[in-house]
């Protein structure tokens, strides 16, 4: 879900954007159905376009950051044109994910949740999956690595770079 | 020309990530090539549950069951199976002493699990409606509109002594009851697919594997309880059980089972998806109803209850993906027939997501009143790499940790909160001896705190003053006091904690210092960490004699802290060790001493 559409200025909404809000407005309870859609846009929920859409709802930009920061699924920063998340799940924490991380920082030079400096790579750690039977797991957009050793990770990054 | 052959390819997201979907395109070519368009049928169905020995390819009809498949091995199967009716015998199951096991059945795995919740995950085709309906979808919607009155919809769930899934184990048709009972314009139901419990995947499995059956199973709800308007509220992290369920309700509303009019039966009943943003918290009912209402998931004091007034102010019951997958059948086959399975108190099946240390990971399908033990050793083949088996965690981060001893008891709900866990959501960790005790509480206490969403004091400062003291034992600064102050601490949270998940979230300490408490008294006393995960209190050294100098271990010591000439013993330098172990998984020679 958090692959990141179109790359451009947070300002411009997209009209199919425009038309998913108009249709969910006026529904009771949709404010997190359209950050939803609104970071599907960015890749992450810009401040400009978090304003555009308080003025969209006529609703206060408080309260629209008191939902965004209250739920880890959204977030205010962009990250990496390639964004790994490291499942740290029960089946993945036990089977090694944490050596997954600090490899990762290793042959990134970043830390959790920052962006490598060429905007390539970012990765955070992030709750279960659901592939316990692969554990360790990460996922980066649609692709997902089972079964994981720190060995194999350069040739993930590199297969991920050349994409 | 009439269908031959079935080839169903798992498309549960284990195997999808595993390149299912390359199979599953490879055999079509493959039976297109042989020109046996017409006569197999390619289909990608629901989770098998093997996860284990995913991807998973079963040929019907003779139940050949082909595991950790690759896209290669499509044109094989195609050729030798499907055209020349030989089973390719390399990818069928070998079990523990090698014996090739031809179909489902020989495979210890599934001999002790009876099917009820995920009858159709990996039988039919997920996307395809009809496919449902023909193993009896939809009967028992039209049995309930037809021929019962709600009360008898609800008196057949009563009868059946289903009880809800998600963990507390609260009677279904109590909940309808209260909520049909509320006066109210407006009434709804809500299934709970906010499955945040780490390391369990059943309610994934089965909306990717038989959305129909949920949304069956709501819109009797809904017909039983008085509602015409249901919601389910589900995990963003869940692309595929979303998209499934997408798909499905499309294909139920355009055949007038879903929507205005049922069936021409005069009843109204529609679903709408709500997404989840990642908060354990929404888990707890009265903040998946403050989330639906688009606000921050935080939970509200209980009494007024939802069944008297939550969404909206209005009548609202809510159920987990589970506990519904079981209503189509119980109105089908009867209450009675449900009720004859199981213990006393707690009936029917329990989905459990087995995973850990165990040779068979992957989700299994249980009578209640199945042993622990059965599960480990039966189903799940034992422990990985034959270690000694430590512990079972059940319940994620609001259950309990069970030791050895507790391996033969019945699983109920009774049973286990008995003995200091509870059956939670179906989350089933196997720990071993090289796991820490110490450790993997932290790991869990670490999430209680990360998700605690800070309203009331005992969770937000009791949680993070507990997960402080673990802290302190994991790096051998612990003392004898903090096990006690962790007892008083967890005592007060499950007294006086808002919400279920401040109350349970002591729970894995108070159970390990109750069975494992010589772990903490190591950790605490000796400084030391019998499995080696508390990194502060393990240090790696090169035993001289051991050590032929082969320079592996420093090649792969991330910081180079490993020095020593070619073929003599060599020296760690102390003060840069990380502590990452990569030198003991490196060296052949058991020459690195951990201590």
């Amino acid at each position: 879900m958090s692959v990141i559409t179109k790359d451009k200025t947070a300002t411009e909404f997209s009209s199919t954007l425009v038309q998913f809000i108009e249709e969910w407005k006026d529904k009771p309870g949709s404010l997190i159905m359209i950050l939803h859609r609104l970071q599907q846009e960015f890749g992450f929920l810009p401040r400009p376009a978090i304003i555009q859409l308080s003025q969209m709802l006529q609703l206060p930009l408080a309260k629209i950051y008191g939902v965004v920061t209250f739920y880890h699924y959204f977030k205010l920063t962009k990250p990496g044109r390639n964004n790994i998340q490291v499942c740290m799940g029960t089946a993945c924490y036990l089977k090694g994910g944490e050596d997954i991380i600090h490899e990762l920082e290793n042959l990134l030079g970043i830390h959790l949740n920052q962006v490598s400096d060429d905007g390539e790579f970012s990765f955070e750690s992030v709750r279960c999956v659901g592939c316990c039977g692969l554990a360790p797991v990460a996922v980066c957009g649609t692709e997902v690595f089972g079964k994981l050793v720190p060995d194999k990770l350069p040739e993930v990054l590199a297969k991920l770079k050349s994409n | 020309m009439a269908l031959n052959n079935f080839c169903l390819v798992c498309g549960g997201t284990g195997c999808e990530s595993s390149k299912a979907d390359d199979i599953f395109k490879n055999l079509r070519t493959a039976v297109e090539a042989h020109g046996l368009t017409g006569q197999v049928q390619v289909v990608k169905t629901g989770c098998f549950g093997f996860c284990e020995k995913g991807p998973i390819v079963k040929i019907l009809p003779d139940e050949s069951f082909y595991v950790e498949v690759k896209p290669e091995d499509a044109e094989k199967i195609v050729a030798e199976h499907l055209v020349k009716g030989r089973p390719v015998k390399e990818l069928l199951y070998k079990t523990a002493d090698q014996v090739t096991a031809k179909t489902e059945e020989d495979i210890q795995f599934y001999q002790k699990q009876i099917r009820i919740v995920l009858r159709n995950c990996g039988i039919i085709n997920p996307e395809d409606v009809q496919e449902y309906i023909a193993r009896d979808g939809y009967l028992g919607l039209e049995k309930v509109l037809f021929e019962m009155t709600p009360q008898q919809v609800i008196d057949e769930v009563k009868k059946s002594g289903l009880r809800g899934r998600g963990g507390a184990g609260y009677p279904t048709w109590l909940k309808w009851t209260n909520t049909s009972k509320t006066p109210a314009d407006q009434r709804y139901v809500i299934c709970n697919a906010d499955e945040g419990d780490p390391g369990a995947y059943m309610d994934r499995s089965t909306l990717e594997g038989d959305p129909h059956s949920v949304l069956e199973a709501m819109t009797i709800a809904g017909y039983a309880q008085g509602a015409t308007k249901g919601f389910i509220y589900i995990r963003a992290e869940y692309p595929l059980a979303i998209h499934r369920l997408e798909v499905a309700m499309k294909q139920s509303r355009e055949m007038g089972l879903m929507g205005k009019n049922i069936l021409g039966s005069g009843f109204d009943f529609d679903i709408e998806i709500r997404l989840g943003a990642g908060a354990f918290v929404c888990g707890e009912e009265t903040a998946l109803i403050q989330s639906i209402e688009g606000k921050r998931g935080m939970p509200v004091p209980k009494p007024p209850f939802p069944s008297v007034s939550g969404l909206w102010g209005k009548p609202t019951s809510i159920n987990n993906v589970e506990t519904y997958a079981n209503i189509p059948v119980i109105i089908t086959k009867g209450g009675d027939w449900f009720a004859s399975i199981g213990t006393a108190t707690s009936k029917g099946t329990k989905v459990f997501a087995l995973t850990g240390a165990i040779n068979n990971s992957g989700l299994v399908e249980v009578p209640m009143g199945t042993t622990l033990r059965e599960i480990v050793y039966d189903i799940g083949g034992g422990i990985k790499g034959g270690k000694a088996f430590k512990a079972v965690q059940s319940g994620g981060p609001s259950g309990g940790v069970l030791p050895a001893a507790s391996l033969d008891t019945p699983i109920d709900y009774e049973s286990l909160t008995k003995i200091g866990s509870m059956m939670g959501s179906g989350g089933l960790i196997v720990l071993c001896e090289s796991d820490c005790i110490v450790d993997v509480v932290k790991f869990y206490l670490d999430f209680s705190v990360e998700e605690s969403c800070g309203k009331c004091a005992p969770c937000r400062i009791g949680g993070r003053k507990l997960l402080n003291i673990l802290d302190k034992i994991t790096k051998g600064k612990g003392t004898l006091e903090d096990l006690a102050t962790m007892e008083q601490i967890g005592f007060a949270m499950q007294r006086a904690s808002l919400c279920m998940l401040g109350g349970t979230t002591p729970n894995p300490i108070l159970s390990t210092i109750k069975f494992f408490r010589e772990e903490y008294l190591e950790h605490i006393e000796q400084k030391k960490c019998r499995a080696g995960k508390c990194k502060d209190l393990v240090t790696y050294t090169v035993i001289a004699d051991k050590c032929i100098g082969c320079t592996v271990c420093a090649r792969k010591c991330p910081v180079n802290c490993i020095s020593g000439e070619r073929k003599a013993p060599h020296v760690i330098d102390q003060s840069k060790c990380i502590k990452c172990g990569a030198c003991f998984d490196a060296c052949k020679f058991g020459a690195i001493l951990v201590s």
